[in-house]
């Protein structure tokens, strides 16, 4: 039951770093029916931007508190990580806006190796280790030995996670952009007919996701304390995975499907194999597709015919 | 942003003076945009010290460098390229320039390929002419065969992808599950290579079968995500079901391909002695590039001959509508998953191909960059069309191999500059740019399979790409 | 066989979510009829046709279909008990559409159908469509494909059958000109035809058409008329047809059944139902009392 619990922990903070990149995912696919296979890259490279502004501040400008220290990273990599959103959307999919659906993929997965291979050649091919920054944790309870504990990375987390969609939910729902956001998914011609700006749409979609992916990134870097130039992949395709099971548009799905294959994964390691964590998570969502062809969360697809 | 519109909305009409200035204006803020990307991750690179610690190593020239470029070559592009420039340099409209072009050629669809053919056929002796040698031909030939593998994968996908409409972001497992057929059939059960050749190429159809059934009732995208779940859980398999795959350390010493028999070695019943030829190691390589081009061929012929029975027509008209394809009677899971087992196959072929030319196969070369770049040759190629794949092949393939032979830029950047790291950087650049380029790929129009009087090619405006 | 009925729908519901789109529908058709099926918009007609070619399951209701005359009706309660799509009596055969899956209905219960917004393959060309439908026998021939990859001359000379199937079609419809082009660079009114004759290239017994006449000319709905009447007494087949335009209605049907918010509210021949207050105040929006109320004012104004 102890170690259940701990898995449960686990599972939870890991399902919210996915649930913050899948919601890029949803977003855009939400807006323009494209899959932005670039988008764990960008997360990756967000956790390198972090990296270098946490090592600039604590070890060269000497800041002490990790806490500012991270509250400014975490400010400047969701700035630079829409600019690079944003960029990479004016250049490489804009261009084949309303071209034929497999362009902006082809021109995504090429973004997706250029950026990899970017970092790789501008960062080095090594792991980046960073400092340690957080180390103290809550001790729950203990059982038969086993001691349960909520580390405050995991718990600053999953509470950054849920203040940010606490926002974002707001915006998606309560503001002009978030209405101009649904028309546009509905009806990109006639959103443009009734003034709304397309194009600025679009590009504040992106620079939604990518801040996402950059408090993903700086997170990950928290709990993980490392990162590599090929980090973006595994994460990208399981938080591309978690926004289809959610039922992707969906936002709360993709959280969801996040959450989802978050626990998946650490409680099949921790009760089978690791070896075989993202086999059983990609197992589940081909299982999942076949009997709820929308996913956990997502709207029907009626067929009118 | 602001900048961008100005500049398209200033007009035709714009003096030279005015056009540089608005250029100027538009590069300067694509370099302060590069400015933003590169702070910090180009202009702070991370490097470990002795202890682990990171440390931070300023590189402000080369920052400064990037943008500049960024600079120099907006303002080129705006210049010689850009909307005013080519409104300035030809007065007729912009449409009939495209109408002259868009003709549709019949040529290169009907004639493309036995060119192609016959210059592949020559491809060994006109690389051993120039060359001056079989043995110095030897890095061009196996170039040959890489892309000419390429090409067989191309084919395979386009039938799912081309044909059908069917996204599939997973073939390369097909191409793994060939591979692995018969390094393992032949490491343990030492069945030749003529015999494992159509066992692999029906394993993998038969996977095909299983794995397309419960999914092709998903559309689009879920599909896609499916299929790549797919290529990843095979490849994780590779790596962790060690007893079987040896794991991550792969499969080494798998026995080579015959020449229907005759072993390519310098024995008396080997394959030169056989002709009375003088033994050379070189004889396997160029027998690998007729195998592969004689693989490829078989791929295109059945291809093309499929396309014009009713199954090639109904996977095309599954592309094109898949609810009118039901009300015509046609059962479209079956046909969906012919064509998924069809393609497989000629993965699966090609994959038996792979490990025997190598020797050795490993979980590493099934990754799903593999994937993406057999689907980019055929988006690129045009869906559908076989001599586009070819020519995408040829420029993805080979284009950035050439990379590792430009040493000279070794003279300009300096001795530790080595070109072939920035091979996968300028191959997903190359990906956008092509894209943008050609959004619905080099070869655009669709040939139709039967004609009553005349052959007219198919302009892809109306071709649809499927949803499935 | 004419003058048989065909096709039998009873009781026919057809619920989505809370909204009933068709609501205890019973009605029966002809063979060698022209059936209409008309209401105002939203009635529910493409439902029942949906419903007809198995494209959605109604929740309610049977769907029965004979083959070789109507004494395969006799047949329909031991078909429904036993579960079976299909039930041979005799040399015929009834048919229970409401179970069988869509592309099955075309195949082996040879129903065929047209939509309501053209659905052709608009990037094959026009002679390739009609290829197309004739997919089922032409996979036999080709022994499903194996035998064709080896270019077996007996289905060579099936194909060649099948394209002169096709060019008697478009002789009918009259694009033998425009065989080879692409089918989405056809006007309107020829994409309404060839979808006809895509269709009938399926061989039929039964041909639903869904609003054919909609976006035509006068010139064409005309030319459509006399296509419909030509399939009809020409070919095997029976046809079951939803139209807006009354003037093609009552021109062309043998028999007409009308549908409001899902309910039958009349059936009889097109006299019949031309006259019946319900139909009009159907059509007019108002209750059936104020029917004549109104019809009294529109014409005292006119
Ligand atoms: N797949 C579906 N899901 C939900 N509602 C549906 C579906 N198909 C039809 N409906 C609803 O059923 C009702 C009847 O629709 P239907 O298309 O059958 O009308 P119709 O008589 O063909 O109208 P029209 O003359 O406009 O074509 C409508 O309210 C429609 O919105
Ligand atoms: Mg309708």
């Amino acid at each position: 039951m102890a170690v259940f619990i701990q898995q449960l922990i686990n599972g939870l903070t890991l399902g919210a770093i996915y649930g913050l990149i899948a919601i890029g995912y949803t977003m855009v696919f939400g807006i323009i029916g494209m899959v932005n296979f670039a988008h764990g890259d960008l997360f990756m490279v967000s956790a390198f931007i972090a990296l270098i502004v946490f090592v600039l501040l604590t070890s060269v400008l000497g800041i002490g508190s990790i806490a500012l220290a991270l509250l400014i990273v975490l400010v400047v990599g969701m700035l630079l990580t829409s600019l690079w959103g944003w960029a990479i959307e004016r250049v490489a999919y804009r261009p084949l806006r309303g071209a034929f659906r497999l362009a902006p993929l082809i021109s995504a997965i090429g973004v997706s190796i250029f950026l990899s291979n970017f970092v790789q050649v501008i960062q080095g091919a090594r792991n980046k280790p960073t400092p340690p920054m957080i180390r103290d944790v809550i001790v729950l309870f203990e059982s038969q030995g086993y001691t349960v504990a909520l580390a405050y990375k995991q718990l600053m987390i999953m509470v950054v996670t849920a203040i940010l969609l606490a926002a974002f939910w707001y915006v998606v729902q309560k503001t002009p952009l978030g209405r101009a956001q649904r028309a546009c998914a509905q009806d990109q011609r006639m959103a443009a007919l009734l003034g709304v700006d397309v194009d600025r749409t679009i590009s504040l979609t992106f620079v939604m996701g990518a801040a996402l992916a950059a408090v993903a990134g700086t997170m990950y870097l928290v709990y993980y304390g490392v990162v590599s130039f090929s980090d973006g992949f595994v994460p990208g395709v399981k938080a591309f995975t978690a926004a289809v099971l959610g039922g992707i548009g969906s936002l709360p799905g993709a959280v969801l499907g996040g959450i989802v294959i978050g626990l998946i994964e650490t409680l099949w390691s921790a009760y089978f194999s690791i070896e075989y964590k993202d086999v059983a998570a990609f197992s589940i969502l081909a299982i999942t597709l076949i009997f709820l062809p929308q996913g956990l969360l997502g709207k029907p697809d009626v067929e009118k015919v | 942003m602001a900048v961008l519109s100005q500049s398209t909305a200033a007009g035709a009409e714009a003096r030279v003076p005015d056009r540089f200035v608005s250029a100027s204006k538009d590069a300067g803020f694509a370099a302060l945009v590069t400015l933003g990307l590169c702070v910090p991750l180009v202009t702070l690179r991370t490097d470990s010290e002795e202890g682990g610690e990171l440390i931070l190593v300023p590189r402000l020239g080369l920052t400064a460098a990037l943008c500049l470029a960024i600079f120099f070559a907006r303002l080129g592009y705006l210049l010689l390229w850009g909307k005013e420039a080519r409104a300035a340099r030809q007065p007729t409209s912009r449409k009939e320039a495209i109408k002259t072009v868009a003709t549709p050629r019949h040529s290169l669809t009907t004639i493309g390929l036995p060119i192609a053919l016959g210059f592949a056929i020559a491809y060994p002796l006109l690389v051993t002419v120039i060359n001056g040698g079989l043995s110095e031909a030897r890095y061009w030939i196996d170039l040959g065969i890489l892309v000419l593998t390429y090409v067989m994968l191309g084919w395979g996908l386009n039938i799912v992808v081309g044909l059908a409409g069917l996204l599939d972001l997973g073939y390369v497992a097909f191409y793994a599950i060939g591979a692995y057929s018969y390094a393992i059939l032949s490491t343990t059960f030492h069945i030749s290579f003529w015999v494992c050749l159509p066992i692999a190429g029906m394993l993998a159809a038969t996977w095909g079968v299983l794995l397309g059934f419960p999914v092709l009732r998903l559309r689009g995208d879920y599909l896609a995500i499916v299929t790549l779940a797919f290529g990843e859980i095979i490849r994780l398999v590779l790596i962790n079901w060690v007893p079987v795959t040896n794991g991550g350390a792969g499969i080494a010493s798998i026995p080579r391909a015959s020449f229907f028999g005759l072993p390519f070695n310098d024995d008396d019943d080997g394959f030169a002695a056989f002709f009375h030829l003088e033994f050379s190691p070189m004889h396997r390589i160029v027998f690998l590039f007729y195998l592969i081009l004689a693989l490829a061929t078989l791929t295109s012929i059945v291809t093309t001959r499929l396309r014009r029975l009713p199954v090639g027509r109904a996977w095309e008209a599954l592309r094109e509508d898949e609810i009118a394809c039901r009300s015509l009677g046609i059962n479209t899971t079956t046909t969906k998953l012919s064509a998924f087992a069809t393609g497989a196959l000629f993965g699966g072929l090609a994959g038996s191909f792979f490990a025997v030319r190598q020797g050795f196969v490993s979980p590493e070369s099934f990754n799903f960059l593999e994937s993406a770049i057999i689907l980019a040759i055929v988006v690129l190629g045009g869906m559908g069309s076989q001599i586009g794949v070819v020519i995408a092949a040829a420029v993805m393939i080979a284009g950035p191999e050439m990379l590792r032979n430009l040493g000279f830029l070794k003279a300009i950047f300096g001795e530790n500059f080595d070109p072939s790291e920035y091979r996968l950087l300028i191959f997903g650049l190359a990906m956008v740019v092509m894209m943008i380029w050609r959004p619905r790929g080099l070869v655009s129009t669709r040939e139709p399979t039967v004609f009553l009087k005349e052959r007219k090619s198919i302009s892809s405006d109306l071709v649809k790409e499927g949803h499935g | 066989m004419r003058g048989e009925t065909l096709l039998r729908v009873e009781h026919l519901t057809m619920r989505f979510g809370g909204l009933v789109a068709v609501n205890d529908l019973s009605f029966t058709a002809k063979a060698g009829d022209i059936t209409a099926l008309i209401g105002p918009n939203g009635a529910g007609k493409t439902t029942v046709f949906n419903c007809i070619t198995g494209f959605y399951k109604p929740s309610e209701g049977r769907v029965a279909l004979a083959h070789g005359g109507e004494a395969a009706f006799a047949a329909i309660e031991e078909a429904t008990e036993k579960g079976a799509r299909t039930l041979s009596v005799g040399d015929g055969a009834i048919h229970l559409l409401e179970r069988m899956p869509d592309y099955i209905v075309t195949q082996h219960a040879r129903v065929a159908r047209t939509f309501q917004n053209i659905r052709l393959f608009s990037g094959m060309t026009v002679l390739e469509n009609l290829l197309v439908a004739q997919h089922n026998p032409l996979m036999l021939a080709s022994g499903y494909s194996v035998l064709g990859i080896l270019g077996l001359s007996s289905y060579t000379t099936r194909q060649r059958e099948a394209v002169e199937l096709a060019k008697a079609w478009l002789e009918r419809i009259g694009l033998t000109e425009r065989a080879d082009d692409p089918a989405g660079d056809l006007p309107y009114g020829a994409q309404r035809r060839l979808e006809i004759a895509r269709a009938m290239c399926t061989k039929p017994i039964l041909l639903c058409l869904d609003e054919p006449a909609a976006g035509l000319n006068p010139r064409e709905s005309l030319e459509l008329n006399t296509l419909l009447r030509d399939i009809r007494d020409r070919d095997e087949t029976s046809l079951l047809l939803i139209e807006h335009d009354m003037t093609v209605v009552m021109e062309i049907s043998d028999h007409v059944v009308v549908l409001d918010y899902g309910v039958k509210i009349a059936d009889g021949s097109p006299e019949q139902v031309k006259n019946d207050p319900k139909v009009i105040g159907a059509y007019l929006g108002v209750e059936d009392e104020e029917v004549a109320a109104v019809e009294a004012e529109v014409e005292g104004r006119a």
